[in-house]
């Protein structure tokens, strides 16, 4: 190949991209170092997916941290994950799964030309980043709003309601950047459509549904809770006729009370109603549950009748599982975050109709980062939630 | 400049296309996306740090000469070695080799315009620079007096406060390890995918392949820090409690995470350094390297080995014995791959045209350093011995010979080597090996006393010690300042040659990898062609030019042009 190298790689060096190099005249998207598409496509893939074993060892941190401290600390964990809402876990699971789905799409896409195509993949996919992040945003204000914090601070009566008119306040506050932004995409919307500008109009129109859509996530995970927390309250209160009153407990704490919800009730109601003095805390039947499975393990720590809620339910039981529990779907969330970032930088390229059958890398390459994410949570959800 | 008087046109092609002076203004090294330029700027940048570093190591050193009080007390003691270990070993050792002098030569040893990624390779240098600064601000402005481990209890505990400078220092690492692992991943896929054609992975030359087992640490191991500082960074902040014993956490699990990164981290910072000395033994003895697959294995060995021995860092931690042995065992496994370089470089010597020039000299004090802090590590690594040596001035002095003697030495005779192709200077061979000479004596003064005082009981980390000691400490205090005076005395030829030295040849050593075929300094494209590869260690076509003073491909005598050869031409 020739070399204009003073023009072309001149403007390589002000850090202005790779575009437009003279010795790739009818290659635009062909970086100057490069000898072919071909090599420019295998070094991103490699590139990614060495960073993803990155990422991979990067959880892996909190992974071993996780197993060493549920083997040493079993009934804690088992005591602790019932305060986990599998229902709202399960519906994130199902949203990244979909979003899985429209990100490999959205690469189909690219390889074929379809622009428009492209560009609905991508919203749709930043849609359900946004869901998760709504959700995850109830999930998290709620158990805050309980006391279900890392060790240092967990407040250990997870069982006392907390009652407060409206929204959670600390819900309010994770909810004011996605509200600030949300204006600012309405008025860039307003701003590009009177200008007329369709590709930008375009932009601001899937950013701003992004937005909405967090907003969309946090609705449906509070309507969640509240299903949850009447179903409890119902089963509860079946239960309570049923067995006079035993676990009539659970009332109490019908709309704030998820961690009572009703599967543990239910499942328990046989020990509980045997077992049990009315005006009991909710907790107690899980517990009771836990009690006799690790028992039936011949877990050592386990003294027969003792009090087992004092022994987990503290700063460095239950407290140590919050931890975990907060840094791996925090960071997780980071990484959601991340995704999204950049996701918006494949629109605005996508936009520009920039991607097709011989350059389509970037896609690809975000496509395997935001299926590794997805990947951390169906491990994150089972670990966490759905281990017994 | 007398070049330009000579020969006006070769010079103005040469000031033009050389990458030094092809652009210029602030902006254009700022935005580089030059490779050549970043691991320029990434010279400067560890060298700077190195001084830092060392003259904390003289203040230290300064201070222990007499048992008692000089001019630091307990306190200040401790925020000094703190100091001292965590800008040598996240400042400098670790990115010494690799990102400074790797990002010269990878992709021109590759025949390579450039690394797969510029623009990472940019960013990562930003990533270096931000975290440097911040790290050092963070130390300097809070006075943290952890150790560069940042061992828990110690680190997690109140005294530090909630945003304390436990906080800021590792978030200063988290920083500084993303740069490490960009710069691997940019050498990992660039060694994969950017080789000419030709170039096998067996014909690649020794320093690439110590560069890939390098890169494949740093992009397997320090995300397991980053992860681990970001926890200890959450217990400060969070309370989270995972290593705070008063939260039921365990501290020694944060050793595990620490050494599962830091001890391949030590292999991090020898590799390169390796490298480094298998080109200057073949080059400098004009000798085909000796046993060269067994050089590139075992530094894939190291690599490997590497992953499995972080347990001896905590011996007497309180592990279980079973687990004690285990590591113990598989340390001894280390020095294998470790000793086959040792004997395949002394075997390129032998019977080779050994050139005593400064490279050379720094490679045999290489050598002869990096023996003796191997052989010790024995000592460490069996469990018998280490509970009366973990924790003295034996480990003290077994790493200094290993990271300093090893890395530094090697880093500082790979610049001598490198240093033509570089900047198109030449330096003063004599001066450079009276620095060569000062720096094996004064460091041999200083670490070898270390050995001793280890043997006899003195504790590492103390700012005071017993009388006993004193005669011991005040020679390797002598030691330090010697071998600070060599290294002055190296930079100073360094400049020295920038400002007087003469116009570098093409290939001044008669080395036979690809870097040596471009000019020197390099053009800002590297090649104007893919260059046809050869074996890297075969010196046989290469010949000595006395009015270039440097040594030039003789080709044998091959003609393409067709009225040569008639007889072909026709058929």
């Amino acid at each position: 190949m020739s070399h204009e190298h003073t023009s072309a790689h001149g403007a390589g060096h002000h850090g202005d991209g790779h575009g437009g190099h003279g010795d790739h005249g009818h290659l635009p998207f062909l970086a100057h170092h490069f000898d072919d598409p071909e090599q420019q496509f295998d070094s991103g893939k490699l590139g990614i997916w060495i960073f993803l074993v990155t990422e991979v060892l990067f959880f892996s941190g909190m992974f071993c941290a996780y197993s060493l401290y549920r083997s040493r600390n079993p009934e804690v964990f088992m005591f602790a994950s019932q305060f986990l809402n599998e229902a709202l876990g399960a519906f994130n699971t199902c949203v990244l799964l979909f979003s899985s789905l429209t990100m490999a799409w959205g690469v189909r896409c690219a390889q074929l030309r379809q622009k428009n195509g492209l560009v609905l993949c991508l919203a749709l996919t930043l849609g359900c980043a946004a869901i998760f992040l709504g959700v995850k945003a109830v999930e998290y204000t709620h158990k805050w709003d309980i006391g279900l914090l890392p060790a240092g601070s967990y407040l250990a009566q997870p069982e006392v309601p907390v009652h407060h008119e409206g929204l959670s306040p600390w819900l309010i506050n994770l909810s004011i950047v996605p509200g600030i932004l949300l204006v600012a995409f309405a008025v860039w919307l307003v701003i590009t459509f009177v200008k007329g500008d369709k590709r930008m109009s375009e932009i601001a129109g899937t950013l701003l549904a992004t937005a909405a859509c967090y907003f969309l996530g946090v609705f449906v995970g509070l309507k969640f809770q509240e299903a949850e927390a009447s179903s409890s309250a119902h089963a509860a209160h079946e239960i309570s006729v049923e067995h006079d009153g035993d676990t009539g407990s659970h009332e109490a704490g019908v709309t704030a009370d998820e961690h009572a919800q009703g599967q543990p009730a239910e499942s328990a109601t046989s020990e509980s109603a045997n077992d049990h003095v009315s005006g009991t805390t909710g907790t107690e039947a899980p517990l009771k549950e836990i009690e006799a499975h690790l028992v039936s393990l011949d877990a050592p720590k386990v003294v027969p009748g003792a009090p087992l809620d004092a022994m987990v339910n503290q700063k460095g039981g239950a407290g140590l599982f919050f931890s975990i529990y907060y840094c791996m779907t925090g960071v997780h969330a980071l990484h959601i975050i991340g995704g999204m970032v950049v996701m918006v930088w494949l629109l605005v390229r996508a936009t520009k109709d920039q991607f097709h059958e011989q350059y389509f890398g970037p896609v690809d390459y975000v496509g395997l980062y935001w299926h590794l994410v997805d990947l951390i949570w169906i491990y994150l959800f089972p670990l966490l939630y759905l281990i017994k | 400049m007398s070049a330009v008087a000579e020969s006006p046109t070769h010079s103005h092609s040469q000031v033009t296309e050389n990458y030094l002076f092809n652009t210029k203004g602030f902006l254009s090294w700022a935005l580089t996306l030059d490779h050549k330029r970043i691991g320029l700027m990434y010279l400067v940048g560890v060298m700077s740090s190195f001084l830092v570093g060392g003259l904390l190591a003289l203040l230290i050193r300064a201070e222990l000469f007499t048992p008692g009080e000089l001019f630091l007390n307990n306190k200040q003691f401790n925020q000094v070695f703190t100091l001292h270990g965590a800008v040598m070993v996240f400042l400098f050792i670790i990115p010494s080799v690799p990102a400074a002098l790797g990002n010269f030569l990878v992709p021109v040893m590759l025949g390579a315009k450039d690394v797969a990624f510029p623009r990472l390779n940019l960013c990562s240098f930003y990533l270096w620079v931000g975290g440097a600064i911040f790290f050092l601000c963070a130390l300097f402005y809070t006075g943290l007096d952890t150790g560069w481990t940042f061992y828990t209890p110690y680190s997690s505990s109140s005294e530090f406060g909630t945003m304390g400078p436990v906080v800021w220092a590792t978030m200063g690492v988290f920083i500084l390890g993303f740069s490490s692992i960009f710069t691997g991943l940019n050498f990992i896929v660039t060694i994969n995918t950017m080789r000419p054609p030709g170039m096998a992975w067996f014909k690649m030359p020794l320093f690439l392949w110590a560069t890939y087992s390098t890169s494949i640490i740093q992009v397997l191991a320090t995300p397991v820090l980053g992860i681990t500082v970001l926890l200890l960074a959450a217990e400060r902040v969070l309370k989270i409690g995972i290593f705070d014993p008063h939260l039921n956490g365990d501290p020694v699990t944060y050793q595990h995470f620490f050494w599962f990164y830091s001890h391949p981290a030590v292999y991090i910072m020898i590799l390169p350094g390796m490298g480094i000395i298998s080109e200057l033994m073949s080059v400098h003895s004009h000798k085909s390297i000796f046993g060269y697959r067994f050089i590139a294995y075992s530094s894939v060995a190291i690599a490997i080995f590497g992953f499995l021995v972080w347990g001896h860092h905590m011996f007497t931690a309180g592990m279980a014995e079973v687990t004690t042995v285990v590591f113990s065992a598989l340390t001894f496994s280390v020095s294998i791959p470790s000793a086959i370089k040792v004997f395949n470089w002394l075997a390129t010597m032998y019977k080779g045209t050994v050139y005593l020039n400064t490279p050379m000299c720094y490679a045999l004090n290489f050598l002869f350093l990096f023996t003796i802090g191997g052989l010790t590590g024995l000592w460490l690594g069996a469990l018998s011995t280490d509970r009366a040596l973990h924790d003295t001035y034996f480990v003290v002095a077994h790493f200094h010979y290993v990271m300093m003697g090893g890395t530094l030495v090697a880093f500082v005779g790979g610049l001598f080597h490198w240093w033509p192709k570089m900047t198109g200077k030449m330096f003063n061979d004599l001066w450079g090996k009276i620095s060569c000479l000062l720096v094996f004596i004064g460091f041999n003064m200083t670490f070898l006393p270390q050995f001793v005082l280890g043997s006899r009981g003195m504790p590492r980390r103390y700012a005071r010690y017993l009388e006993e000691f004193q005669v011991l400490h005040q020679i390797s205090t002598a030691g330090a300042f010697v071998l600070g005076a060599g290294l002055f005395v190296a930079l100073g030829v360094l400049i020295h040659s920038l400002m007087r030295g003469r116009r570098a040849p093409n290939n001044p050593w008669g080395a036979a990898t690809l870097e040596w075929q471009c000019t020197s300094p390099p053009p800002f494209y590297n090649f104007a062609s893919a260059p046809s590869v050869t074996d890297p260690y075969d010196y046989l076509p290469l010949k000595y030019i006395s009015e270039e003073e440097g040594w030039v491909y003789i080709s044998p005598t091959k003609s393409t042009d067709p009225q040569a050869h008639p007889e072909i031409a026709k058929s």
